[in-house]
């Protein structure tokens, strides 16, 4: 199957991918603003929109396909990846998108998330983290903090959570980024590099919801907070944050992270530069977690390697110039045969 | 076979053995599962083939890859089935039993025919195999044998490692030939050719020679012991049966299956995909179709059933004819999946190649009790299509319809084979790639009054549209929609019209199937009812049964969902009615259910198929209740 022959259109604008459906989200709730970021920059990428197509699991956060005037489909919890990845192997010419939730692509459909970045698929998955179950009215999630108290967990949750990034590090992922839905600029620039990203783009979403988990990330996203409280990464500059600037993060000798004052402490020099294609430190800012250090947000690791569809393409390819393509009558009537008259 | 035939040993000094034609033999090959029993067979099968004669197969292993050697649930049989007249199963009991060590006898010798042929490869009756065996003393003493069976003690191991002596092998490779010299000793007692055996192969081990000759020379002197030992009073000859003229080749039903599957996505002209997670016995099929990638199969071996289904609605949404593949337990997890499939309507085949359960059961053994899972199995009112294969060539033909409903209606299809068919086989007369029914892909393009669940007034199927189409985005998922538009609705009123014209579309699909055909009168004492892979037996049973004079008939059903329009009046025109399984009453539950009849049970659930006579048997119960017979 081949793409449809490109309409010569004019540029297409962010109402373009507005669809006609109201949007059912709680008022307040960081969904609106990341819907509102993605529309804002598919158009800039030249895809005609009918090459999009938005697939999803089930949450609050998965209707978002609903609201976008593209192809898309609202699934079943859990199990967006693994159709994303039946399609973008079918169809490798389109621009596949996976809106997930904490949940549904860790809990439920945590098996999924680790295949589809251990193959590298190329796809892009937003996953909301609101560290809540928001559709089933307020349920602690795999990434809740211990203690918790939720509708399920009135004492406080005993669970030890797990680091979104850090699994999709560890499942090799090629494109793993973190933004926040209180910084719309940031997201937006983050978006960018994922759409432009050929293989799995996983971008962990920060994602208050107004409703069950209120204020969840206040802590590194009120503006007098965060410019000690968050580190914005950039490749090539020195990991640096503070209002001031005045803070680096370097190895100390034990060559663990530690948090230093630039001048008082040490100099620039020592303060870690950020590598997007360097896995240690991909790993090593995974594990900068609050109290003791700024939470990172921008883009961890970004680093080219085969995707999974184009090798299945690229085989078949190969096959077919080896044994030429193939002729169902032979086939039917391969291996030994005889024939009765 | 001739159970009237002399003491075996006799002696023929200096004449040629006669030999004896007999019209249908089944020989049973059975050892330890590392004694290579399946390839023996395999080859056997395939000169049998050749031969011309009609033939079935049903390997019979453990569910341990190696379970303790020796052990009796280390042992692996395979049974053909072969003759010169049409048959349809591998054979109730063997005439001739090979066994290659005393497991294999113990668990094997029962079922042997009074007055068969039972060869044992003497060498492997060792103190410690005995005991792995758990027999007292050797059975080889035992006279009785000599009495009953036509009985033949050969020192298989010694015989080979004497006619290596020299090779270079190790004492272990020399042991792994052994096979051969069986399997040579079955060539020439049924005068079968070898040349296909020995290129095979020369093939295989084109790499290793030295192996290679080994195992043709091996099999020369299996050949040749049966010429010069004198021992065999008779050898025998099964002419070529006479088939429908055509060519064949032999065929398992996975491999059906998937040539099945390949055919309609080349007919059909788009893709294939398959997604699919390995579990016995469907694994075949994956492994044969992901040979196909020139042929524009895509196979996706996922990290669940639950992500091979899904990847394969994907592969549906974008247009590709998509399947994904399994048995039982896989069946369970790809559950809400479908329901997802018939929430969106898009054209699916399911397969589930059926294995003895619940859990995990008994996965090498055949059973037919997913039926009222795939009927019924899914939360709320979710009806798809279900049919089944009968017997290994038919899988081809079923996989093939399978596509065709899919896609005419838009809609997932449960194929049911079972491990017997999966892993049986049969010669198959190969289609004529020509005269296979087209199967019409047609996109929805035209953006011009488009509604994504618009239907067609006659199948009910909403359009097919695939992303990438200018003009007609559009969202679907698994929530309600509104019967005009599509779009997400909670109307009460609306989810009930969607609800019954969901069920509608299935149901309609009985109006555009041909009439049912039953095996015999249209009307009579007695109606066997089958389904799936007991067509065979249930076939020559109502054969035999027929002959006698009794007035039964056998009616096989391909479309289980939904039933087939006339099977209501058909069940009606008999006295009886009997719905042999292998479960316990699925699809009696359906038609009495379905059509108020008042239809018996006749039930098996040991992991095997039914023999002929045990529903020749239950038959006989029902025509004479009072024991009339003889
Ligand atoms: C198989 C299945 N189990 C459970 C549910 C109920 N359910 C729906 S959404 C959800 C959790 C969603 O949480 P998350 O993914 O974090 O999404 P959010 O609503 O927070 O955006 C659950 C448990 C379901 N729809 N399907
Ligand atoms: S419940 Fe929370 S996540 Fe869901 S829509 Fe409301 S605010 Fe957003
Ligand atoms: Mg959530």
């Amino acid at each position: 199957m081949s793409a449809n022959p490109l309409p010569v259109t004019p540029p297409l604008t962010k109402k373009d991918f507005q669809s006609d459906q109201d949007v059912r989200w709680c008022p307040g709730c960081g969904d609106y603003v990341i819907l509102a970021q993605v529309q804002r920059v598919l158009p800039e990428l030249g895809i005609p929109r009918e090459n999009i197509v938005v697939i999803s699991g089930i949450g609050c956060s998965s209707r978002f396909p609903y609201y976008m005037n593209t192809y898309g489909m609202h699934s079943i919890h859990g199990r967006a990846p693994a159709i994303a990845t039946g399609l973008k192997v079918a169809r490798p010419e389109l621009s596949v998108w996976v809106a997930t939730g904490d949940g549904d692509g860790l809990s439920i459909g945590g098996n999924h998330t680790i295949h589809v970045l251990r193959r590298n698929v190329d796809m892009k998955i937003l996953l909301f983290n609101n560290r809540i179950y928001g559709l089933t009215k307020g349920q602690y999630s795999p990434t809740s903090q211990v203690g918790m108290k939720s509708k399920s967990s009135p004492y406080g949750s005993l669970d030890a959570p797990f680091d979104p990034l850090r699994l999709a590090l560890g499942a090799g992922g090629t494109f793993v980024a973190r933004a926040v839905d209180a910084e719309p600029a940031h997201l937006t620039e983050v978006l960018r590099r994922a759409a432009h990203h050929k293989g799995t783009a996983f971008i962990e979403i920060y994602q208050n919801c107004v409703v069950f988990n209120d204020g969840a990330f206040d802590y590194m996203t009120e503006k007098a907070a965060r410019e000690e409280t968050r580190l914005v990464l950039t490749h090539g500059k020195p990991l640096v944050f503070g209002k001031a600037k005045d803070k680096g993060i370097r190895l100390n000798p034990k060559l663990e992270p530690e948090v230093f004052q630039i001048g008082r402490e040490g100099d620039l020099s020592q303060c870690l530069v950020h590598d997007e294609t360097s896995e240690t430190l991909a790993w090593i800012l995974a594990h900068l977690q609050p109290p003791k250090f700024p939470t990172p947000v921008g883009v961890f690791r970004a680093v080219s390697a085969p995707t999974y569809d184009a090798g299945v393409h690229e085989q078949e390819e190969e096959v077919r110039g080896k044994k030429g393509a193939g002729d169902l009558a032979k086939l039917l009537g391969s291996g030994e045969t005889w024939t009765v008259s | 076979m001739d159970a009237t035939a002399n003491h075996p040993e006799r002696e023929h000094p200096g004449k040629e053995t006669p030999r004896e034609e007999v019209e249908t033999v089944t020989i049973r090959f059975c050892g330890d599962s590392g004694d290579g029993m399946q390839l023996t067979g395999t080859e056997f099968t395939k000169s049998t083939a050749i031969a011309g004669n009609d033939l079935a197969t049903f390997p019979d292993y453990p569910a341990e890859i190696r379970a303790p050697a020796g052990t009796l649930p280390g042992v692996s049989g395979f049974q053909i089935h072969f003759s010169s007249r049409d048959i349809y199963t591998p054979g109730d009991a063997p005439d001739v039993l090979v066994a290659m060590n005393p497991a294999a006898l113990k668990t094997n010798l029962p079922d042997l025919v009074a007055g068969g042929v039972l060869i044992v490869n003497k060498d492997a009756f060792s103190d410690v195999n005995l005991q792995k065996a758990g027999y007292g003393q050797n059975p080889l003493d035992d006279e009785s044998l000599a009495r009953k069976y036509r009985f033949f003690k050969v020192d298989i191991s010694g015989l080979t490692e004497r006619a290596l002596a020299g090779s270079g092998l190790t004492s272990k490779e020399v042991a792994l030939c052994k096979n051969m010299f069986a399997l040579g000793l079955m060539f020439w007692m049924y005068g079968r050719p070898m040349e296909a055996t020995i290129a095979g192969i020369r093939r295989k081990f084109a790499k290793k020679p030295q192996i290679a000759e080994a195992n043709v020379k091996v099999i020369h002197a299996g050949f040749n012991y049966g010429e010069t030992a004198e021992m065999f009073a008779h050898k025998y000859e099964v002419k070529p049966a006479r088939l429908p003229p055509g060519r064949y080749r032999n065929v398992t039903g996975n491999q059906a299956t998937a040539l099945g599957l390949a055919a309609a996505a080349q007919k059909a002209g788009v893709r294939l995909f398959l997604g699919s997670y390995p579990i016995t016995p469907a694994s075949d099929i994956l492994h044969e179709l992901s040979y196909l990638k020139n042929y524009g199969v895509t196979t996706f071996q996922a990290e669940d059933e639950i992500a091979g289904i899904g990847s394969a609605i994907g592969a549906a949404y974008g247009g590709a004819l998509a399947v994904t593949t399994t048995s039982g337990p896989g069946m369970a997890l790809k559950t809400e999946a479908m329901g997802l499939a018939i929430m969106l309507e898009l054209p699916l085949v399911i397969i589930d190649v059926q294995r003895g359960g619940p859990s995990t059961g008994l996965p090498t053994k055949t059973e037919q009790a997913d039926l009222l899972q795939a009927v019924y199995g899914r939360n709320s009112e979710a009806p798809l299509p279900v049919i089944a294969a009968s017997s290994p060539a038919d899988c081809f033909g079923a996989a093939y319809e399978a596509f065709r409903i899919a896609v005419q209606y838009m809609t997932p299809v449960i194929l049911l084979t079972d491990g017997y068919l999966g892993n049986g086989s049969e010669p198959w007369l190969i289609p004529n790639v020509e005269k296979l029914r087209p199967i019409e892909v047609k996109y929805r393009r035209d953006p011009e009054g488009f509604q994504p669940y618009a239907r067609d007034p006659k199948t009910l199927a909403r359009p097919w549209v695939i992303p990438g189409t200018p003009g007609l985005e559009h969202r679907i998922g698994g929530l309600e929609k509104d019967f005009t538009t599509g779009s997400v609705s909670y109307d009460p009123q609306n989810h009930e019209r969607m609800v019954r014209i969901r069920a509608e579309k299935v149901a309609g699909i009985a109006k555009g199937l041909a009439p049912t055909e039953v095996f015999g009168k249209p009307e009579g004492d007695l109606l066997v009812v089958g389904w799936g892979g007991t067509y065979g037996a249930l076939h020559q049973a109502a054969e035999q049964l027929q002959a006698k004079g009794n007035r039964v008939s056998h009616l096989h059903l391909r479309y289980l969902n939904p039933l087939p329009p006339d099977v209501g009046d058909i069940l009606r025109r008999f006295r009886h009615v009997l719905v042999a399984e292998l479960n316990l009453g699925q699809l009696a539950k359906i038609l009495r259910a379905t059509y108020l009849v008042d239809a018996a049970s006749y039930n098996k659930i040991q992991g095997k198929p039914f023999k002929i006579a045990e529903i020749v048997n239950r038959c006989r119960e029902i025509l004479e209740p009072d024991g009339a017979r003889a």
